[in-house]
């Protein structure tokens, strides 16, 4: 069965089009693309004017929670979440209870998404045995079993030694390491960033230089070793000034951006709600300094992926004192009003620009299907809807955990459906698209 | 912060704490901190009577719910509320209760379903009021909570200091000692700059909050510099667990460093006074011929505790007196 989306349009930046375009999905590809196409047998989808087709979207920093913590979320509702934030596709972190260090968690996780039918999920693997950071995990086979990536998320990779080897070790896999960045004697027992609004709320501090050491270590092993590191949740500026040093001598460096770490600042810690420990996330909200610096990176071509760390709680978890609360914010659902808003509809960037960092970079790190809309490509599509006005509401989210600090934001952008393998799998309720 | 256009210390238009709770000095006005100084000097006169009480707390419940050891504060607190009538309780609850389970919320609650009219909390979490504050309809005072605020402790020494000095405009305080772990520092910047005072804070860099400048006050490691023509030196206690977080070599060399000696007091006024929140490690921030001698209010301090805190829980039930009317 064919269906022609009409007159929509197109972004598809690695292709370099930007245009009024028809695309045809035949099954679960792409068939065709192009001005005006002809019917062909094809069931007709008009794509209402203002509606931009993309490439699917891929959030490569996701935490699904299952196996184990199925209390915050689970890899049926996360995906479910993802599809509604206008996500084809999610990479999932594997500290997990038990951790993804094996092929057999790696395959839960794998059929679980099979079941839920909904984003695709693609695991990444421990660096080390249960991310203890002595004993590296069984990267082979976690690759052969699905693993995209490997990662000590939630933990910097112990010791440089160990870093070292299993950049080494995974470039025989082709497959990146990604760095929580962080000197762990730095952070110390730190909650929130180190400076004027922690200091005058009594919080412990962690400085932007605790996330920097770690980026700075990471960049100079992947030169040593040629292997290509991945910096996540990239938040401080001297982090941007490392990873664009190394990229600049030619380093096999890249790194994301979360969306609250290009929207919100430290100032969130005392207003509106004063120790909010919705605002609590590793690495924390920095001032407005180093806010800038990753609009500019953004800007400037140095970030290559916005992911969103999305890192579901239960509500129990964070009501509590702030220094008990855990980190992290859920994310998936709110990331793409907040990118258009805030960088697009504020001209920090083009449509383009972001769909680069939001569907072709994360494909090309990880190595997935996506992040091109060219004729044999995988028919996933992330249908935006930019001028859409949208009022965050954290009671309606998909997602298991409620844990955002932005209940209530009115932001300008939104989803309008999301495809994935020629299969529509959301559509905004508050639009309608005949066909689609 | 600018101390031009504040108004002058006797331009009152308040007279009773229009909010629930006592979170913080930051959340204040001038007017009202002048309102609890003046309030505490006719409850201090109280307690000279020969029957230290007064019916104006009779029928109210206060909770005094302590997470962390306390003898000053709690007893102050609990005096304060015997002379004003109130039905008190104390709670000392340990930390190791909560490893048992129940969260400071349920906690909280629990002693919500009985019906109390003001919670006293002591937390090792700064926010642990401002959390409370939003699921209580009971009034919350901050009795100190983490790094963050220990409004009573600064009310008491403003208090301290207007009494010695007849006003807190114009004047020289020096804060000396870990500003980086002190509530005590914090809530006094707060009071002694929104009333007009020029505050000079004095330690380690090691133990200084980031951005200090930012509080509208003046940083230096020099306590010469710190002590030089002070109205008033406020020490605060160094814990002696800081040497295992690098913070300073030893207690000997922050003595010799920062230590507060009758030879560096003569850099300050004539009349200056020594403060001291308490408890003291003699011989480490403050030498015992300083604590003991002319210039030492430090007794005076836990004396106006009281009175101070009297005021407060005076004009917080009036406050919530008059919504209840309204």
């Amino acid at each position: 069965m064919k269906r022609l989306l009409k007159g929509g349009r197109v972004v598809d930046p690695a292709n370099g089009i930007d245009g009024i375009l028809d695309i045809e999905i035949d099954g679960t590809r792409i068939s065709r693309v192009g001005r005006d196409l002809p019917l062909d047998g094809a069931s007709v989808v008009e794509i209402p004017a203002g509606v931009v087709l993309c490439p699917g979207f891929i959030d490569m920093h996701v935490h699904l929670r299952e196996p184990g913590q199925e209390h915050k979320e689970t890899v049926a509702t996360g995906t479910a979440s993802a599809v509604a934030g206008g996500f084809t596709a999610v990479a999932c972190m594997p500290n997990t209870a038990p951790v993804n260090d094996s092929a057999t968690v790696t395959a839960l996780i794998l059929a679980k998404a099979a079941a839920a039918a909904l984003a695709r999920v693609y695991p990444i693997g421990a660096v080390s045995k249960a991310s203890k950071g002595e004993l590296l995990a069984d990267i082979g086979e976690l690759k052969a079993a699905g693993c995209v990536a490997i990662t000590d998320d939630g933990h910097p990779v112990a010791t440089a030694m160990l870093l070292r080897r299993a950049m080494e070790y995974a470039g025989m896999f082709d497959i990146p390491l990604i760095e929580h960045c962080e000197d762990p004697s730095l952070k110390a027992d730190g909650v929130a960033h180190e400076g004027y609004h922690a200091a005058a709320l009594g919080l412990r501090g962690i400085p932007g230089a605790c996330e920097a050491l770690g980026v700075e270590r990471g960049v100079l092993l992947a030169e040593l070793t040629g292997s290509a590191f991945h910096v996540a949740h990239m938040s401080a500026r001297a982090s941007m000034r490392a990873v664009a040093k190394g990229k600049e001598a030619g380093i096999r460096v890249t790194c994301e951006v979360a969306p609250h770490h290009f929207t919100l600042t430290d100032e969130s810690l005392s207003t509106p709600i004063p120790y909010d420990t919705n605002v609590k996330m590793n690495p924390p909200l920095r001032e407005r300094a180093d806010r800038d610096a990753m609009l500019a990176g953004i800007a400037d071509g140095t970030v290559d992926v916005i992911a969103t760390d999305h890192a579901p709680h239960h509500y129990d978890e964070k009501k509590v004192e702030f220094d008990r609360a855990p980190f992290g914010i859920v994310g998936l659902e709110t990331a793409i009003p907040l990118s258009l808003d805030r960088l697009v509809h504020a001209g920090v960037i083009g449509l383009p620009r972001l769909v680069e960092m939001m569907s072709v970079n994360p494909a090309r790190i990880l190595r997935v299907p996506g992040g091109s809309l060219a004729p044999g490509s995988v028919a996933d599509i992330t249908v935006l809807a930019p001028d859409l006005q949208v009022r965050i509401d954290a009671k309606a989210l998909r997602s298991k955990s409620k844990n955002t600090p932005f209940d209530g934001w009115e932001l300008r952008g939104g989803v309008a459906a999301t495809i994935v393998g020629g299969r529509t799998v959301f559509v905004n309720p508050t639009l309608t698209i005949n066909g689609l | 912060m600018s101390i031009v256009d504040r108004p002058a210390e006797d331009t009152r238009t308040v007279t009773s704490l229009r909010r629930k709770d006592l979170l913080g000095i930051a959340e204040l006005t001038p007017e009202e901190i002048s309102l609890v100084l003046d309030t505490a000097e006719a409850m201090k006169e109280i307690g000279t009577r020969p029957i230290k009480k007064v019916p104006a707390l009779r029928g109210k419940t206060v909770v005094n719910l302590f997470f962390e050891p306390s003898t000053r504060t709690r007893t102050s607190f609990e005096i304060a509320e015997k002379r004003l009538s109130a039905d008190t309780l104390n709670i000392a609850i340990a930390s190791s209760s909560v490893v048992k389970g129940e969260t400071l919320v349920d906690t909280a609650l629990n002693l919500e379903a009985m019906s109390p009219n003001m919670i006293v909390l002591r937390h090792s979490s700064s926010g642990a009021c401002h959390l409370l504050s939003r699921i209580c309809r009971s009034a919350i005072i901050n009795a100190g909570d983490g790094m963050h605020e220990h409004p009573t402790q600064a009310l008491l020494d403003g208090f301290t200091i207007r009494e010695r000095k007849g006003r807190l405009r114009g004047l020289k305080v020096a804060i000396i000692g870990d500003l980086l772990h002190s509530r005590v520092l914090r809530s006094n910047i707060h009071l002694l700059t929104k009333m007009g005072a020029h505050v000079w804070v004095c330690g380690p860099p090691t133990l200084m909050p980031a951005d200090i400048a930012q509080f509208g006050v003046t940083a230096t490691s020099s306590v010469d510099e710190a002590v030089s023509d002070a109205d008033v030196i406020m020490l605060l206690r160094i814990q002696l667990e800081r040497m295992e977080g690098a913070y300073f070599p030893s207690l000997r060399e922050y003595f010799s460093v920062f230590g507060m000696t009758e030879a560096r007091l003569r850099l300050a006024q004539p009349d200056v006074i020594i403060m001291h929140p308490g408890p003291m490690n003699r011989g480490v921030e403050i030498a015992s011929e300083v604590a003991d001698g002319p210039y030492s209010v430090i007794l005076d301090q836990v004396a106006n505790g009281v009175a101070v805190r009297m005021a407060v829980l005076h004009l917080l039930a009036s406050g919530s007196d008059h919504e209840e009317a309204a």
